[in-house]
């Protein structure tokens, strides 16, 4: 059994638990409370991991603890304390259920952690599933606002759909393989490969992955929901729930279905291309910030792709690499978006108009925030479009195709340009008509403020440490 | 930390420090800077002073690690070739920050510190002796161009500029970033980002051509629009025009020289099948360079739009010495590049200052300033003449260096890059003194001007001046210490062979193949 493993998403889960009970005994007033304690508990499950000397397997091979796993966990445990931090400030735009609402953060997050040791289609279902259904709440946790229902109804649509796909590949690929292990489908993937069946199910998987990680086609909910939710919501999912999308896609693919993976590599080429191309080119018109960084989720979803679709250990642990910049930088902009919508009353982009008079520290981790999705030096985003591009352009000597994703990667970040610097420039040069008033930011957030911009600096000036890291874990791959 | 070390982190670390700076302390941000700057300039002066010439190699060497997985060290190092930009990079950073006294009186730290970022990137980029980081510290640069142009510049096109230069600063990066890594990833297992092992590896087990012919035009192009090759230019101009004065001094003076840098270190030598094929063409675009910006600048009537011509076609004279592949074309080049940056600093400072004291640079409505601002007025009749080739300025030693190697090789292009440096710069050149400085006080138009009076305002001017005219008089500080590291990139280039029978044809034949620049001179 080795249950012992799990002991992280053991506590995660234990702790979602507690905050329900505890919230049957908290005063209403001091609800709102409940969130920082859960995420300094959080913050200590974390510092555990690194403590804790966790590694093998569990549950028959079900659950895989590895390098991979542990660098995803890590990522979500982080993630999961700058949006509970994040939920406690803008905890009052919920007219009621906070603590439901940390519970289903801390449960989702349970689930993102699951996705990151799955090692079996069961277990990858499952924890996915999680995932989701917590989050069909978590996104219509406005209950008030028809725009949060309608953001809820068109995730729930799409994400059932998605699990429709999903769960009947998988029927398909244990009908044809009869087997649901990674390491089993692995060792008879290369005999079945010529079975239409069989790739079709393997197809659906991955289309169901796509959703999750709001590739081209299941990319159309992701500037509806950003919006709707409240921002940690989409805070968590442009970070957590793309993460795990990824972690499981690449140990699916590499794992599972290596020689497959070979083969459709074109096809990744072209769904990577395609996603980046219209997740950049649909920012352009937006003047609502949280359905920007909707798009820009999709083409970031895009780019982390790019290593995907590289089909080498370069690409993966670019993959790696840049997901865990991706979650800094998206987590800093979230956070100054919930903070300036809540004070200036509005998520269009001119509300942003004068921030760096209003606060200065804001309008630098925003601008910050900004250069790492471009992907400029010196921050996170650069460095992890660096090693997307050259694992990329090292594929492209094997494979013309590839040219083309280059082209369209490069075209993106060109045109990220223009939008993202459209937002540095509201912060900068125009100056807003209301009033000047310096912005208050809570102690716990702008910790997080802090933490989210150390992150994006240390991976784009010291990449080192997390570059060995993820370059030992992709070999752990096999 | 050593020399070089320290020039490059005094500025970041003096614009990390300066972000603690309480705000209502408003002169202290510039004193700090120039503090700051001043500290690098003077660090400059002393490596170009200690550098050892004709040793082989680089010197003055620093290693820490970036990312050692990959090969991607900060590895900084100075040879030949980079001493003098580093120096020129330097003492325009000083003089930039000198400059912006005046113009700069709103929230001064902010711009403070993205000049300092901007300074510290272009000059790590200069010392970068790895691929990887020679581009990541370009880059610290765009995003401050791109904040300092919205918030303090000029113009009514202000906001068009500011996403223009942006635009194309990126297009040209990311091509440029994508010609580096296809070169990176040419070079056997385990691989490195350092430019000396690149340079040794290629040479050895040179790039099948069918790649080179792939790579040299993506880093040509991509460096090309970062230097504003034409027809990739029109963001330059318009760009400099709006920025403000310090902005424009670094761009226009230092950052520019980035893409020729890498065309000099890294395409030619690494790619030299690929640029044997692709720098004819090269050769002929330099000409859009040379005649067609130098025709636009004659047409101007906005004397920052002048400027920012003249200076896009000056780009066309380096471009032209190093399609010429001769070790005295490349050293031309080199010398171009230092002496531009001088120049191209020092007129913009000038304009700038004119801008302070007019509110307009409409060459129409300016006139008969010489009166008023006898310093501010003779300096600028210096530079427009060192800016048409005058001896005794270092752009006549350099440019006449660039024709005299590229003669061989295309002398059809020569002659009219020849008739485009004297004829057309002295058009628009004198044309603008004449505008500006001599005849009548304009009647519509009548100011008073304050000429710089104090050291402090006629620092950097003097400064800039001085260095070009002591590399103007004796070019040879600079020619003998770039021409040995030149000489290993042109013989990589041509190949030992062809090397030969060039030298051979340029130089006296007594002396069997060693070339001795000074016989040129």
């Amino acid at each position: 059994m080795n249950a012992g493993l799990t002991i992280l998403e053991i506590a995660v889960v234990a702790l979602g638990l507690g905050v329900m009970l505890l919230d049957l005994w908290t005063p209403t007033e001091r609800k709102r409370e409940l969130g920082l304690y859960a995420a300094v508990v959080v913050l200590g499950i974390l510092g555990a991991s690194f403590v804790l000397d966790l590694s093998g397997e569990a549950f028959g091979g079900m659950y895989v603890l590895d390098g991979m796993a542990m660098f995803f966990k890590r990522l979500t445990l982080f993630a999961m304390v700058v949006v509970l931090v994040m939920s406690v400030e803008v905890g009052d735009q919920l007219k009621s259920g906070i603590a439901e609402y940390y519970s289903l953060t801390l449960f989702a997050g349970a689930g993102m952690m699951f996705a990151a040791s799955a090692n079996n289609l069961a277990m990858l279902f499952v924890s996915l599933e999680l995932i989701t259904v917590t989050f069909y709440i978590l996104v219509s946790a406005q209950r008030s606002q028809a725009r949060s229902l309608e953001a809820g109804v068109k995730y729930l649509i799409i994400g059932a759909l998605s699990s429709a796909v999903m769960v009947y590949g998988i029927a398909l690929v244990f009908g044809i393989a009869g087997d649901l292990t990674f390491a089993g489908l692995a060792a008879k993937s290369a005999a079945h490969s010529g079975s239409l069946l069989f790739l079709l199910g393997v197809f659906f998987i991955l289309l169901g992955l796509g959703f999750k990680v709001s590739s081209v086609p299941f990319q159309l909910w992701a500037p509806d929901v950003y919006q709707g939710g409240i921002t940690p919501t989409s805070a968590f999912l442009a970070v957590g729930s793309k993460a795990a999308g990824f972690v499981l896609m690449l140990r699916l693919l590499f794992v599972a279905f290596p020689s497959i993976a070979q083969d459709w590599a074109t096809l990744l080429a072209a769904i990577s291309g395609i996603t980046i191309l219209y997740g950049n080119l649909g920012a352009i018109p937006q003047r609502n910030l949280k359905r920007l960084m909707g798009y820009s989720s999709i083409a970031h979803g895009g780019y982390l792709m790019m290593g995907v679709a590289a089909v080498s250990a370069a690409g993966q642990s670019a993959t790696m690499v840049y997901l865990g910049g991706y979650t800094f930088t998206a987590l800093a902009a979230f956070a100054v978006i919930a903070i300036v919508a809540k004070t200036v009353e509005g998520e269009d982009i001119s509300s942003l108009a004068g921030l760096h008079r209003r606060s200065p520290v804001l309008a630098l981790a925003m601008t910050l925030a900004l250069i790492s999705l471009t992907g400029l030096p010196p921050m996170a985003g650069f460095f992890g479009k660096f090693m997307l591009l050259k694992s990329v352009i090292h594929a492209a000597e094997a494979n013309t195709a590839y040219y083309w994703l280059i082209a369209a990667a490069v075209f993106g970040v060109v045109v990220s340009v223009y939008y993202y610097f459209n937002v540095i420039r509201t912060i900068f040069f125009v100056e807003g008509n209301n009033d000047d008033a310096p912005i208050e930011i809570s102690r716990p957030l702008s910790f997080s403020l802090f933490a989210c911009v150390a992150g994006m600096l240390v991976l784009g000036l010291y990449p080192d440490a997390v570059v060995s890291f993820a370059i030992e874990a992709v070999g752990a791959l096999g | 930390m050593n020399n070089l070390t320290l020039i490059i982190a005094i500025p970041f670390l003096a614009a990390l420090g300066m972000l603690f700076l309480p705000r209502r302390e408003k002169d202290l941000a510039q004193q700090v800077a120039m503090l700051a700057t001043g500290a690098t300039a003077l660090l400059a002066i002393a490596l170009f002073v200690k550098f050892e010439t004709g040793l082989p190699g680089f010197q003055f060497e620093s290693k820490i690690p970036f990312a050692k997985a990959l090969g991607i060290w900060f590895h900084f190092g100075v040879d030949g070739v980079n001493v003098g930009l580093i120096l020129m990079g330097a003492i325009v950073g000083f003089a930039a920050t000198c400059v912006s006294f005046d113009e700069i009186r709103d929230r001064q730290k902010e711009f403070y510190i993205l000049l300092l970022v901007m300074i510290g990137g272009i000059l790590g980029s200069f010392a970068s002796m790895d691929i990887f980081m020679f581009f990541f510290f370009h880059e610290f640069a765009l995003v401050p161009t791109f904040i300092m142009i919205g918030v303090w510049g000029r113009g009514v096109d202000k906001n068009y500029a500011t996403f223009k230069i942006t635009l194309y600063l990126v297009v040209g990066s990311m091509i440029s970033l994508a010609g580096l890594i296809a070169l990176y990833l040419q070079a056997p297992e385990p691989r490195t980002f350092n430019m000396v092992e690149l340079a040794q590896i290629f040479r050895d087990n040179p790039i099948a051509f069918g790649q080179q012919n792939l790579i040299f035009p993506l880093l040509m192009f991509g460096f090309g629009i970062l230097v504003s090759l034409w027809p990739f230019h029109t963001w330059a101009p318009l760009g400099y025009g709006s920025a403000p004065t310090a902005t424009a001094m670094m761009h226009a003076g230092v950052i520019k020289k980035f893409g020729l840098y890498g065309l000099i270190r890294i395409a030619v030598p690494m790619c030299p099948e690929g640029a044997q094929n692709w720098l004819p063409l090269l050769a002929f675009l330099c000409l859009g360079n040379i005649l067609y910006c130098g025709f636009v600048a004659m047409k101007q009537k906005d004397l920052n739009l002048l400027i920012g011509n003249s200076s896009v076609a000056h780009m066309g004279f380096v471009f032209l010495g190093i399609a010429s592949l001769t070790l005295i074309g490349v050293t031309g080049a080199v010398l171009v590049m230092v002496a531009h940056g001088l120049l191209a600093a020092l007129t913009f400072g000038l304009s700038g200052y004119l801008y302070g004291q007019t509110r307009t640079l409409d060459m129409d409505r300016m006139g008969g300033y010489l009166n008023q601002l006898p310093f501010i007025g003779a300096a600028m009749v210096m530079a427009m003449m060192a800016g048409c080739g005058l001896p005794g300025f270092a752009n006549f030693a350099g440019e006449a260096m660039v024709f005299f190697g590229a003669w061989k090789a295309y002398p059809f292009v020569t002659t009219l890059a020849v008739w485009g440096a004297l004829v057309i710069g002295a058009v628009y050149m004198l044309r603008a003194i004449r505008n500006i400085l001599h005849g009548e006080e304009n009647a519509d138009n009548k100011v008073s001007l304050n000429d710089a009076a104090d050291w402090r305002k006629r620092a950097p001017f003097a400064l800039l001046l001085a260095t070009l005219l002591v590399f103007g008089f004796a070019p040879r500080l600079l020619t003998s210490k770039i021409q040995p590291s030149a000489k290993a990139i042109v013989d990589a280039a041509n190949g030992i062979e062809t090397r030969l029978v060039e030298v051979a044809q340029l130089d006296a034949p007594a002396k069997g193949g060693e070339t001795d620049l000074n016989d040129v001179e």
